[in-house]
C-alpha cells in the first residue's frame, strides 16, 4: 500500500496497484459525530474526481462523500452499511468506504500527505 | 441584539460542549460523549439539559386573567388545580399554532414555558389579550434545567427531600441555598423527569450537584432524537401558524369543555375540523430499511401519488432504526399503511407507525 493521501473534503485514499481504497478521515468522523447511515456506490460505477460517491449520515444531518480520484468502483465495504458505527470506530482502516480502479495516478499529486493534512485541519477546524 | 448565551455557557464549555446557534442562543448540541451515548444515558440513567433559552413567563393572578387566557389558550382553566401543569397552545385566528407551551397554576398566578424562538412574539400575542390590570413578567433572572431519565427521581430526591412525591405534570416549591425554587415533574423526552427553575445565580452550583450525583450533560442533538422517539412535536417542524391542533393530532391538548363550547381564537376552523375531519394529519413514519428521511422528504402512496411531507426525521438510538414524523393525506394515515419516501431521487419503503416509537415511562 502507498502512503495515505488526504483531500480538502476529508477523504483519504491509499493505493495498492491500480486499486485505490477510499474512506473518510478521523477528523471527519469527529466532526460528524455518531454515524448512523452509510450509502455506498455500486460496483462498476464510473466516477470522476470530486464526484459525489457516497452518503454518510449522523443523527444530525446527511453529508456527501466525494471520490478524490477518478475511476471505476471495484468494491464497497458492506460491513459499514450493516453497522455504520464501524466508521467511527476505525475510520482510516476497517471503516473504508469503497475501492476504485484508478484511472490517472497523477491525480494523487494534488492531494495532501498526512502531515500537510494535519496542518490543513488545524488551520481549517470546521 | 447579538447572539445570546445562557448563564451556564462557560460550564458547558468546560464539559466539552460543541455549540450551535439555536433560536438566537449559542446552545450545546452535544458534549464529549456524543448524541447517541447522551441519548442512551438519558433512557437508562439520568441526563441534565440546559433549557434556559426557553421563556419562563409569569402572569399575576387577578379577576380577569383566566377569562383573558381562555381566548388564546384552549384549556379549561377552572379545571387546572394548584401546582398542576397542562400542555397546550397559543392559537391564532385561523386556529393555527402560534406556539406550544406548558402552563402551570402556581401561587399568585400562572407560569408558562415558551419556546425560545417564539417567546418575544408570544408575549406580544398574550399582552394583546390581557386587560391593563393584568401583570406579566418574562423571568430572565431564572434558568431552567431539565433532568430526565429513570434515575432522575433518586438523584433529585437526594437534593430535595419530597420531590419524589410529585406526580407527572405536577409541581411544587422547594428550597435551594436559601432560595425558593419551583420544580415540575415533566419533560420532553418520553422519560420520567423534572424541570427545575433555578435563579441564574445558583444554577451553576445546582447543575454541579446534579453532575456529582451522577447525571450527565445532554445537548440539543439528543434532545431532538429523544423527543422524536417519544412522538413529541417540535415547534417549527410539526407545528406552525398554518397547522391547527386537530391536524397535529393533538386534540387531547384542547380541554373537553373547550372542544364543545369553543370561545377561543380560530374556533370556527377547529370546530369544522373536529366535526368533518381533517384532510391532512400528523403521523409517525418508520422507514423499512436504514434510510433516514429528513425534514422536507416527499411522501408518496404505494401507487405513486404524492401524499405528504416529512417534518422531522432522524435515527432513533433506542429503537435502533430510523424514525420520522410528517403530515399525510388522512385517507393514507392508517397504522401500518405502506408508503414511499423519496430520498436522493429514489423511493424507499416505509410504513405509517403508531406513536410513540419508544414507550413512555411517566410516573402517574
Amino acid at each position: 500500500m502507498s502512503e495515505k493521501k488526504y483531500s480538502k473534503k476529508h477523504e483519504w485514499v491509499s493505493l495498492n496497484g491500480d486499486s485505490a481504497t477510499v474512506g473518510i478521515s478521523r477528523h471527519a468522523t469527529e466532526m460528524l459525530g455518531d454515524i448512523v447511515f452509510v450509502e455506498l456506490p455500486e460496483k462498476g460505477k464510473s466516477l470522476n474526481k470530486d464526484d459525489k460517491a457516497a452518503v454518510v449520515e449522523s443523527t444530525k444531518a446527511a453529508s456527501d462523500v466525494y471520490t478524490p480520484v477518478s475511476g471505476e468502483i471495484l468494491e464497497s465495504n458492506q460491513p459499514i452499511v450493516d453497522d455504520p458505527s464501524g466508521v467511527n470506530k476505525d475510520p482510516e482502516n476497517n471503516g473504508w468506504f469503497f475501492k476504485i480502479k484508478i484511472k490517472n495516478k497523477s491525480e494523487l499529486d494534488s492531494l495532501m500527505n498526512q502531515s500537510d493534512y494535519e496542518k490543513f485541519v488545524k488551520e481549517n477546524p470546521n | 441584539m447579538g447572539v445570546q448565551k445562557t448563564t451556564l455557557y462557560d460550564f458547558h464549555k468546560n464539559l466539552g460542549a460543541k455549540f450551535v446557534p439555536f433560536a438566537g442562543y449559542e446552545m450545546p448540541i452535544q458534549y464529549r460523549d456524543g448524541i447517541v451515548k447522551e441519548h442512551i444515558n438519558t433512557r437508562q440513567s439520568s441526563g441534565f439539559f440546559d433549557v434556559s433559552h426557553m421563556g419562563q413567563l409569569f402572569l399575576s393572578k387577578n379577576k380577569s386573567l383566566e377569562e383573558c387566557l381562555e381566548k388564546i389558550i384552549p384549556l379549561d382553566f377552572k379545571e387546572i388545580k394548584i401546582n398542576q401543569s397542562k400542555y397546550s397552545f397559543l392559537i391564532n385566528d385561523k386556529g393555527g399554532v402560534i406556539d406550544d407551551l406548558i402552563i402551570t397554576r402556581v401561587e399568585g398566578g400562572f407560569n408558562i414555558i415558551l419556546n425560545a424562538a417564539c417567546k418575544e412574539n408570544d408575549i406580544k400575542e398574550i399582552a394583546k389579550c390581557l386587560n391593563s390590570e393584568n401583570k406579566y413578567e418574562l423571568r430572565n433572572d431564572l434558568s431552567l434545567i431539565a433532568l430526565q431519565g429513570p434515575k432522575s427521581e433518586t438523584i433529585l430526591e437526594s437534593i430535595f427531600e419530597g420531590v419524589s412525591q410529585l406526580k407527572f405534570m405536577n409541581g411544587g416549591s422547594f428550597e435551594f441555598q436559601g432560595r425558593k425554587i419551583y420544580i415540575t415533574r415533566s419533560g420532553y423526552t418520553g422519560e420520567d423527569g423534572f424541570e427545575i427553575s433555578v435563579p441564574n445565580k445558583n444554577v451553576e452550583n445546582f447543575t454541579k450537584l446534579l453532575s456529582n450525583e451522577g447525571a450527565k450533560p445532554v445537548g440539543l442533538g439528543a434532545r431532538d432524537t429523544l423527543r422524536l422517539e417519544a412522538g413529541l412535536c417540535l415547534y417549527g417542524h410539526e407545528l406552525n401558524q398554518d397547522i391547527n391542533p386537530i391536524q397535529a393530532n393533538l386534540k387531547w391538548a384542547i380541554s373537553k369543555r373547550r372542544r364543545e363550547e369553543g370561545g377561543f381564537k380560530g374556533w370556527e376552523k377547529i370546530k369544522n375540523d373536529l366535526q368533518n375531519g381533517v384532510s391532512k394529519i400528523r403521523v409517525g413514519i418508520k422507514p423499512t430499511g436504514r434510510i433516514i428521511a429528513r425534514e422536507g422528504t416527499k411522501i408518496f402512496s404505494s401507487s405513486g401519488e404524492e401524499i405528504g411531507v416529512i417534518t422531522s426525521g432522524t435515527f432513533g438510538p433506542s429503537v435502533n432504526s430510523p424514525v420520522a414524523m410528517g403530515y399525510i393525506k388522512s385517507k393514507f394515515s392508517e397504522i401500518n399503511n405502506k408508503i414511499l419516501l423519496e430520498v436522493r431521487g429514489k423511493k424507499h419503503e416505509a410504513v405509517v407507525s403508531k406513536l410513540p416509537f419508544y414507550k413512555k415511562s411517566y410516573v402517574k
